[in-house]
């Protein structure tokens, strides 16, 4: 399993997503600096959480224009796999690599909690496909801007396409269980083929061993299977 | 206007200098200085960089011991946690400026107190704070909250450094002066430690990080006064912290100091280019030039006075390796940072600064440092108030009424609407949050964790100093032991009035002996801190707050405890008996929240028994007998339990005695107590007998989610969780 992390100045959570990957391949993936202009064959390239830029002008705004890009969009091209968390799903976005906006949370406050997820079994993303679907992932978000906006027709879009991959659930009947506002509840989407995934909430943060959850290992498993598959 | 024009006694004192500070100034020189000049002397001497009506007590702290590698004096001091690696930490204030403009200042502390963590070569790993506001009900209130939150917050979650506990409390002495302190936690190798004294006659001064502008120009100086009602004109002095550069300049750095390149390092913090200047060099006991027109800047036409003066943020001073010097240079290129060399080092020990060609400041560097004045200021002893006997504040209610309307209240309510908005979590080291005793950080790729803990009790000191000086110390200490943990050392941030009031100096006096002694008693040296003086508004002083950041080490952090009650455990309280619980309601949150009656004497401390309870509460642990843990303080017992139910998600019967009133025995601040849930009742009884430890064996969880009280009282757990949890989003949201 090859896997490259893409670090853009303010990327923070780079270390995290590395540690949780070795973990898991017993492979230290690449670290490629924003500057590069080329990406080594990978089997999945990761843009980690963050403030790439500081969030200047607007999340992800800026790296989706950075030098790497170009070689990330000819990846997605290929039929590459990507993967997005927090920051890397607002800029998977801002590139057009996925539909729809990432705006100011509802409450207008930074959140920082563990969230249930459902998984849609119906979601045309085999990364998801050997989660078992009646289960919810516990795993936190961390985040100032998670709430998933689009016009009308291309939410229907994603949704009737299978699109939604997560939505956060009520486990306790006193709260919505959506830390941010975002619409039909969404906590991560995939590209039309399936192969691109945005999320918010932080798999490498559930990892087990000392964690609250170990559901992110789950899915970071599951994602590295339907790669391997 | 000339720079170079002499100055007089009215601009020395609207610096803030007396007249005996002007004349001392004038006789080191020689003659009068220019403005460059006197502001340099000013800021030098101002109370928050000369620490000068506070340092002969300072002194008098324990700073050494087998663990400790740096004590005060340094940007941060650092302990020895084994296998070649050190902890790093100290404690900083950002008081007035967070009140002028409270996402700014709080977010600048956040950013300063990381620079003098990673300035020693520690990568940061965690954020602590301890917050003091005004009455809830304030106009001001809910805006300062709002705002000091969002703005460690903004500051914290940005650079990636998780924010993972601390401390907040409301009360009328901070409506016109609130007290923001930031801790940092850092990694770094033990041997290999930056320090800040300068070396090598003509090794290049380099500058390296953000721009300078005027922004936060004599913040330093603001931090020495009180605060007028004219608080608005003084905005500008607030720096503006920039988190992002703040975090490519950690980088920056720390892969510069991998590459040996670095000699000595000191942040631009409070009184920015000079006091960095002035203590690199005076350290080295050597000289230093600098070109001002070489120092990067935002603004045009700034003045000498200006550079030198001027707090932005995210600024460093260097003396490099000269051979290092590319290399370092690339460094800063890759973060797009800038990297100036702008002076070096000299053999003549002054200060020489030269701006247009000439010479804007040349002043003897002794004098700035070693020299600065240092005040015995008078202390009158405070007059400790008796013990308000118990029976005067018992409420004829319900135990469960008490303890929801005490859970509920600000002073105890879950902080959840806070510290939510802090990542907690970032690093992936996380192993305890927000929200319990202590938290717990572990050592990335070790088996080890830090137990990080800040506290202080300021009605406790208010009605006497030196015992409540001890209580902020043991308090931090029985948060660190009862996660399992041995306490390893201490950092302090003593916020209290104006020292000129004798009644305010004794405070300061009375309350730095109490954490002397507490901490010789513990082996917890002292080993960085800082002290913010003049926290009054129109000569009201605030509830003085000398606040202690604890730091403890577990080796394995699986064997860490948690306050989370598990089912089918047996309750004990360790460090309590029938005869030495009085019931202390005295100053309580309970005689202060329902009784309505403040002051009185605060509970007594006894060290001996501290340390013994401590020790044997760490044996237990040792022996796997301790399933949960968390120690009894603001609120008393029950609260405690409560917290521990809510953690752990599960319900309690206890029984009450019958040696004291049931409302004493519920919510009394007696100390050195902690409650032990425990699977081993058996054994834990056992060995606290061998070890003439005192505890009472007073109930155990149940499968029920409610508390059972044995005089047939009843309160389920969601009564009290939804009591607790909405306490302060309702009251500040409202």
């Amino acid at each position: 399993m090859r896997v490259a992390i893409i670090v853009f100045p303010g990327s923070n959570c780079d270390r995290d997503m590395m540690v949780a990957i070795e973990t898991l391949t017993g492979r230290r993936p690449a670290l490629i600096w924003h500057k590069q202009t080329n990406l080594q064959p990978v089997d999945l390239a990761v843009i980690p959480g963050g403030f790439s830029f500081g969030d200047y002008l607007r999340c992800g705004a800026l790296a989706a224009h950075a030098p790497i890009m170009n070689a990330l969009l000819d990846h997605a091209a290929r039929g590459g796999a990507i993967l997005g968390v927090c920051n890397g799903f607002q800029i998977l976005i801002e590139a057009g690599m996925l539909p729809g906006f990432l705006t100011r949370n509802k409450e207008l406050k930074f959140v920082c909690k563990q969230t249930s997820l459902a998984i849609n079994s119906d979601a045309s993303c085999e990364f998801i496909k050997s989660l078992d679907s009646s289960e919810k992932l516990q795993i936190p978000v961390a985040h100032n801007e998670g709430n998933f906006f689009a016009d009308p027709v291309t939410l229907d879009n994603i949704e009737s396409n299978g699109q939604v991959v997560l939505r956060y659930v009520n486990e306790d009947k006193k709260n919505s269980g959506n830390p941010n506002g975002s619409l039909n509840d969404i906590a991560g989407i995939c590209s039309s083929n399936g192969k691109i995934l945005g999320m918010m909430p932080h798999p490498e943060r559930a990892m087990g061993a000392g964690h609250e959850s170990a559901d992110g290992k789950k899915l970071l498993q599951s994602i590295f299977e339907a790669i391997e598959a | 206007m000339n720079e170079l024009i002499e100055m007089g006694f009215e601009n020395a004192a609207s610096m803030g200098l007396s007249k005996e500070e002007w004349e001392r100034v004038c006789t080191h020189l020689g003659r009068l200085p220019n403005v460059c000049e006197l502001g340099i002397f000013s800021a030098m001497w101002s109370e928050h960089c000369s620490y000068k009506s506070s340092k002969k007590w300072l002194k008098t702290l324990p700073t050494e011991g087998e663990h400790v590698i740096q004590g005060p004096g340094e940007n941060a001091g650092v302990v020895n946690i084994g296998d070649g690696l050190a902890v790093v930490f100290k404690i900083e204030s950002h008081n007035h400026p967070s009140f002028i403009e409270p996402y700014q200042g709080a977010a600048t502390g956040v950013g300063g107190i990381l620079r003098d963590v990673f300035t020693m070569g520690a990568r940061p790993i965690a954020l602590l704070n301890a917050l003091r506001f005004g009455e809830i009900d304030h106009e001001k209130t809910p805006h300062l909250v709002s705002g000091v939150a969002a703005g460690i917050g903004g500051y914290g979650n940005c650079i990636g450094i998780p924010t993972v506990g601390g401390e907040v409390e409301f009360d009328a002495s901070y409506n016109g002066n609130i007290l923001v302190n930031a801790m940092a936690v850092g990694l770094a190798h033990s041997d290999r430690i930056f320090y800040s004294a300068a070396s090598g006659a003509g090794n290049p001064v380099v500058y390296v990080g953000a721009k300078t502008g005027r922004d936060g120009i004599h913040g330093a100086t603001m931090a020495s006064t009180e605060f007028s009602d004219e608080i608005k004109s003084k905005r500008p002095t607030v720096q503006v912290g920039d988190p992002f550069t703040g975090k490519l300049l950690m980088e920056a750095c720390l892969e510069l100091m991998a590459a040996d390149a670095v000699i000595a390092i000191q942040d631009m913090g409070a009184a920015g280019l000079t006091s960095s200047s002035v203590e690199m060099a005076a350290k080295g006991n050597l000289g230093m030039e600098i070109d001002l027109d070489l120092v990067p800047v935002r603004e045009t036409k700034m003045s000498a006075y200006e550079i030198m003066l001027s707090e932005s943020q995210e600024r460093m001073l260097m003396v490099i390796d000269p051979s290092q010097a590319e290399i370092a240079r690339q460094i800063f290129n890759k973060w797009d940072l800038d990297f100036m060399p702008i002076g070096q080092v000299t053999e003549t020990n002054r200060l020489i600064l030269l701006k247009d060609g000439e010479v804007a400041c040349d002043i003897p560097l002794a004098p700035l440092v070693n020299d600065a004045p240092e005040y015995d200021r008078p202390h009158i002893s405070p007059k400790i108030p008796q013990e308000v006997p118990a029976h005067k504040l018992i409420q004829d209610i319900s135990i469960s009424a008490a303890l929801k309307m005490l859970i509920g209240s600000e002073d105890l309510c879950s902080r959840r609407w806070i510290y939510e908005q802090y990542d907690s979590h970032i690093m992936a080291d996380t192993i305890i949050g927000p929200g319990s005793d202590c938290a717990l950080t572990r050592v990335y790729g070790t088996n080890k964790a830090l137990a990080l803990t800040v506290d202080c009790t300021p009605r406790y000191v208010e009605a006497d100093p030196y015992n409540g000086g001890k209580q902020a110390v043991v308090e931090a200490y029985r948060n660190i032991v009862a996660a399992g943990a041995t306490p390893l050392a201490v950092t302090n941030n003593l916020n209290f009035g104006n020292p000129e009031k004798p009644e305010i100096m004794a405070q300061l006096v009375q309350s730095v002996t109490g954490i002397k002694d507490a901490c010789e008693f513990l082996s917890t040296p002292v080993v960085s801190g800082n002290v913010s003086l003049y926290n009054e508004t129109a000569g009201n002083a605030i509830k003085p707050c000398p606040v202690i950041g604890m730091v403890g080490l577990i080796n394995d952090w699986q064997n860490a405890g948690t306050i989370a009650l598990p089912s089918k455990a047996t309750l004990f309280i360790i460090g309590q008996d029938a005869t030495t619980n009085s019931g202390w309601l005295s100053n309580s949150i309970y005689a202060k929240s329902l009784a309505k009656h403040v002051g009185g004497a605060p509970p007594q401390i006894d060290l001996e028994a501290e340390l013994q309870i401590g020790l044997f509460i760490l044996g237990c642990y040792q022996q796997k007998l301790v399933q949960a843990a968390h120690d009894i303080s603001d609120g008393g017992m029950l609260v405690a339990l409560a917290e521990m139910m809510l953690a752990g998600n599960h319900g309690a019967d206890i029984t009450l005695p019958n040696t004291l009133d049931p409302h004493s025995w519920c919510f009394a601040e007696n100390q050195s107590s902690y409650i032990i849930a425990t699977k081993n009742p058996v054994e834990l009884r056992c060995n606290a007998e061998q070890a003439q430890i005192p505890f009472i064996h007073f109930g155990k969880s149940i499968s029920t989610q409610e508390l059972k009280i044995s005089n047939g009282d009843i309160i389920s757990l969601d009564e009290i969780r939804d009591s607790y949890e909405t306490g302060l989003s309702n009251r500040l949201e409202k």
